[in-house]
């Protein structure tokens, strides 16, 4: 019994091990996304979890700031401009000794002005004569910092760094690139399964032979019939319907072989039943077929729908990178490239990117899986 | 009403050719049961009169027309499925007026003639349940029902007993049997089954490899098989068969020996049988007496005894297959007894080499 | 463009095969009639009908490409003069294309031999832990993932700071805390490979794990009963029960991945562009396609190339396709 539960134990930490691994580097880009950009660019994404321990100098107000009172004048502010929730520990005055002083301690500096510190950053500056000097006294403070989150660069990307209109250029590709050829190979795979024409296992045995052929095959010729046509009819040669359609040219063997297989698992007596009570094949697609394909249906659409919205190839190829109609993947890159230190843009960006995904893969994985069970062969 | 004419009818599948020929009437009104092994091609041979398979060659005609190239919705005809081949998203309602909605009815006449089928069928409570919902007898029902509302000259039924489970099977063969007194529609049944067969039909058809073995009423095939094929399918337990030969032959007589112990002369002949030719015994095991007086007799020992209450069966031992043995009743015979078996020799059936039965 | 046009366009376009499919169906049950020799006519243009879009669209995207880029991969630059094997000899030549190889090579070796372990592994493990369905969600969700967010991601852990410097990135503050120099990972040859390598590894374990779960779910509990009932441990089990079960699932999820790693672009577009000598034949074509005006003759031989790589795959989908059909 003991072997056993060590067995047990040792697997669960092994799992542990592997879950850790995996959601660590996703789990570092969303708390990043949240994080002040500031720090986010001195130090580690794990340090905001924890309340930690942070060494900083402030400069206290000129003279412009006083204000006298009995016998004093009186220079009082707040270290932090915005509530960060620091809680101040100790303070110093000079930089070889910045932990000389506890919160609320008063500190007497060589001009015999004072100063304490409050826990909340709050400082009085005290002296018998009146302040002179334009720039205040610098104050070295050790502060403990709790973990604080921001949506500031969720703001900043979506609205001035264009991520929010790439993001609805996305959905323009990729909903339509999902939907058309799922209509299309409705009828498609129907017709392959329970249609008697000359050829169609010919068709069948290339629909197999398309689910493997790779993309860059067909790129260019592809832009070049785009190019041709563009010129010829004095259109764009790269637009949202040229998108579509490339994607549903490069979905349809996939969407067609995953549905023919279910299409095909349906029991022939309920076709033939419908036969007799006197359908026509299309009575048969519309009111049989698709009620019992909704399932299959949800499956093909998440697949075809994350592979569109995932994309970067396709649309970068055959869309402008223009801001009304770059994609997300295209614009992080071009993001990577222009703006590869601003760690605060591009983790912000990619969780954007994310949120679609990742919300159908939680709302839907079932069917996900489903579909990827299914004996997923993307072309 | 609805004759139906099958004539010279062949078909194949690739080289296989599994109807050969086959030729049938069928009578208005009536119902008829194909029955036969798997793979024998009875149900092939309902599909192409439903218009599911094509044709190789020949005709199939309903009341006179022929009705090869029509697509199934112009037959005039209704299928009952193996697997009820219900449509799962439907409820019971729509799916007995799926063929009615198709064929732009009346929302009135729809509802009326639904609730007709469902009052015969008794299933007007499960009118709004899903198939899913239902049990293997219901099911069963609504896949009647929805034949039922079409109205058609000529039912089909395909197998449509056997999933269900032994005691709900017999249960639906009399409202089957029930619902062909009321509808007086004609009704071609499909089953492997003889039981059913002997009980529904009025017109058994025999089909052996794509060949019609046999056609008649339940009691013809019974008394009179034509061949050893037929005499081995029809009956329950299976008929007995003894190899033998022919020890003497006259006009309307023939002899037999019997295991080498006795001779037993049997009231039927066959022209081409001659004295020494091989021929099979047949008699079934209701027929057999146990130390009775009788036409012919032979003694042997019991190995297994099977008591059902209203009978019994005695299994004997024999070269090659055991013979099986009928008695009424509860019979004190033990394993290991020897019994003497008597022969009725009016109930012998005698087959050539060829399987075909003396007359 | 506005949101407003967007789906306006969007809605059009979905609209109009919807449109396409309805109406022609319409007009034939409207037109048809129940005439003997129409029938046949009638069922003849319904499977037009059914299947015309599907085949135009097959043909314009999947067919003819993939003839004319064959055509293409022996003309010149321009697909105009035709240049024979020129192209194919500037291959063979090219020192980018040797390292492209030689790194497809190495992608198809490592990425799918340790995803479907892993998979296989993570499979096994989750399969008799209580939490091991959440585990699974955990470990599968990259998959949802674009590769270029991925990249994002692991460009974030790989990232490179002087050594005087906090390290933001993850994999230099481990190394850094251990008291090693920090690294510029992604910059460091042949190496490199590897961490890029590391992010597709992280995103196709999800699907090896997912298939496989299905699959281990197939295995009888008889047998693995009655193996332990003979006295099998658990390791013997693994390995002469599972494992065996499982053959025909780990070549499916070898074949999968292997395509995918073959078209690799994404990844190593977001994370290096080829530089560093990172550079794979997806990498190298697309840099052809437009280095210079695109050069569609070099283009065409790096897609040719590609194809290659699964063109045996095809074969063997399309022997297995026939095999069933007999059945």
């Amino acid at each position: 019994m003991n072997k056993v539960s060590l067995r047990s134990i040792l697997s669960q930490l092994l799992l542990l091990l592997f879950v850790i691994i995996w959601i660590l580097p996703t789990f570092g880009l969303f708390i990043s996304s949240l994080r002040d950009k500031d720090l986010l660019a001195i130090s580690g994404w794990w340090s905001a979890l924890t309340t930690t321990n942070v060494n900083e100098i402030y400069r206290m107000q000129g003279m412009d700031e006083q204000n006298q009172a009995d016998n004093y004048f009186i220079i009082t502010d707040n270290l932090f401009k915005k509530n960060s929730g620091k809680k101040i520990e100790t303070f110093g005055i000079t930089s070889k000794k910045i932990n000389e002083f506890k919160v609320g301690e008063v500190a007497i500096f060589k001009d015999k002005s004072t100063v304490t510190v409050n826990e909340d950053g709050l400082y009085i500056w005290k002296s018998e004569n009146e302040f002179t000097k334009k720039k205040g006294k610098r104050l070295f403070i050790t502060a403990s910092s709790p973990p604080s989150f921001t949506f500031d660069n969720y703001k900043e990307v979506l609205f001035q760094e264009g991520i929010g209109q790439a993001f609805v250029n996305t959905i323009a590709v990729a909903l339509p690139s999902t939907l058309i050829p799922l209509i299309i190979c409705s009828y498609f795979a129907y017709a392959l399964t329970w249609m008697q024409f000359f050829g169609r296992d010919t068709l069948l045995a290339i629909i197999i032979a398309s689910l493997v052929v790779p993309l860059q095959m067909s790129l260019i010729p592809i832009l070049t019939i785009y190019n041709d046509f563009g010129a010829l009819f004095g259109v764009a040669a790269k637009s949202y319907p040229g998108v579509w359609m490339a994607h549903t040219g490069f979905g349809l063997a996939s969407t067609t072989f995953l549905l023919r297989n279910f299409i095909k698992s349906l029991p022939n007596e309920m076709m033939e039943a419908a036969k007799v009570d006197g359908a026509s094949h299309y009575d048969i697609f519309l009111r049989i077929i698709i009620p019992l394909s909704i399932p299959a249906f949800a499956s093909i659409f998440i697949l075809q729908f994350l592979w569109c919205w995932n994309d970067l190839l396709v649309g970068l190829v055959f869309l402008d990178q223009v801001p009304s109609e770059i994609i997300l993947t295209a614009k992080l890159k071009e993001l990577l490239g222009s703006r590869g230190e601003n760690w605060e843009i591009l983790t912000t960006g990619a969780f954007v990117s994310m949120t679609v995904p990742l919300f159908i893969f939680f709302a839907l994985q079932r069917y996900f899986i489903r579909g990827l069970v299914a004996g997923s062969v993307k072309g | 009403m609805a004759d139906i004419n099958i004539n010279t009818v062949n078909k194949y599948y690739g080289d296989v050719h599994v109807i050969k020929d086959v030729s049938l009437d069928i009578k208005s009104q009536s119902f008829t049961v194909l029955v036969g092994p798997s793979g024998c091609g009875k149900s092939t041979m309902l599909r192409m009169i439903a218009g599911l398979e094509d044709i190789n060659s020949g005709t199939i005609s309903i009341d006179g027309q022929v009705v090869n190239d029509l697509p199934p919705k112009q037959r005039n005809i209704a299928m009952v499925f193996q697997s009820y081949a219900l449509y799962p998203h439907m409820t019971v309602f729509d799916n007995m007026a799926f063929g009615l909605k198709l064929e732009k009815r009346s929302k009135d006449e729809i509802n009326e003639r639904v609730q007709e089928a469902a009052r015969i069928l008794q299933i007007e409570d499960y009118l709004h349940r899903k198939p899913k919902q239902l049990s293997g007898g219901q099911r069963q029902r609504v896949a009647i029902g929805r034949a039922i509302t079409r109205k058609p000259k000529v039912f089909l039924f395909d197998e449509p007993l056997s999933n269900l489970d032994a005691a709900l099977r017999v249960q639906m063969r009399v409202e089957l049997a029930k619902l062909h007194d009321q509808l007086n529609a004609t009704m071609i049944y499909v089953t492997h089954d003889q039981t059913e067969a002997m009980t529904l039909a009025n017109d058994i058809v025999v089909l052996d490899e794509g060949i019609v073995s046999q056609n008649g009423s339940p009691m013809d095939l019974y008394h009179d098989p034509n061949n050893l094929f037929v005499g081995g399918f029809i009956g329950s337990p299976k008929m007995n068969f003894i190899s033998t030969k022919i020890t003497s032959k006259s006009s309307d007589k023939t002899e037999v020996d019997l295991m080498g112990s006795a001779k037993i002369s049997i009231p039927k002949t066959s022209a081409s049988a001659s004295e020494g030719d091989a021929v099979q015994l047949g008699i079934r095991p209701e027929h057999l007496t146990v130390n009775a007086d009788s036409d012919g007799s032979w003694e042997s020992k019991v190995f297994v005894v099977e008591k059902l209450g209203s009978g019994t069966f005695l299994y004997l031992e024999k070269e090659g297959e055991p013979l099986v043995v009928e008695t009424e009743g509860d019979s004190n015979i033990k394993v290991g007894d020897t019994v003497k078996v008597g022969f009725s020799a009016s109930h012998c059936h005698l087959f050539d080499s060829s399987q075909q039965a003396f007359k | 463009m506005s949101i407003l046009d967007i789906s306006l366009i969007v809605c059009l376009g979905i609209v109009s095969f919807i449109l396409y499919f309805h109406i022609s169906n319409y007009i034939l049950d409207f037109f048809g009639n129940n005439n003997l020799k129409r029938i046949k006519f009638e069922n003849s243009i319904r499977v037009l009908i059914f299947i015309a879009p599907a085949c135009i669209i097959l043909f314009i995207f999947i067919l003819y490409p993939v003839f004319e880029t064959i055509r293409l991969s022996f003309y010149d630059k321009f697909g105009r003069e035709f240049v024979g094997l020129y192209n194919y000899n500037w291959a063979v030549n090219d020192p980018e294309f040797k390292r492209s190889i030689f790194n497809n090579l190495a992608w198809l070796l490592v990425v799918p031999t340790l995803s479907t372990f892993f998979g296989l592994i993570i499979a096994n493990l989750a399969d008799r832990i209580w939490w091991g369905s959440i585990a699974k969600s955990i470990i599968f969700m990259p998959m949802a993932i674009s590769f270029v967010g991925a990249g994002v991601i692991w460009k974030f852990i790989y990232e490179y700071r002087g050594p005087g410097d906090t390290q933001i990135g993850l994999l230099n503050a481990v190394i850094v805390s251990f008291g090693y120099e920090p690294q510029a990972w992604l910059t460091i040859p042949i190496w490199n490979n590897f961490f890029l390598m590391a992010i597709m590894i992280w995103i196709q374990t999800g699907l090896a794990l997912v298939i496989f779960s299905a699959a281990l779910r197939g295995i009888p509990k008889e047998m693995i009963e009655a193996a332990r009932i003979d006295g099998a441990s658990e390791l013997k089990i693994f390995f002469s029960i599972i494992i065996p079960f499982l053959e025909q699932t780990i070549l499916v999820i070898w074949t999968i991945i292997t395509i995918l790693v073959l078209k690799i672009f994404d990844i190593i577009f977001a994370m290096t562009n080829g530089e560093w000598q990172t550079g794979v034949l997806a990498n190298l074509m697309y840099d052809w396609m437009f280095r210079g005006g695109g050069d569609s003759g070099r283009g065409s031989v790096l897609a040719i190339v590609i194809m290659i790589g699964v063109f045996p795959i095809m074969a063997w989908n399309i022997y297995k396709h026939k095999q069933e059909q007999k059945i």
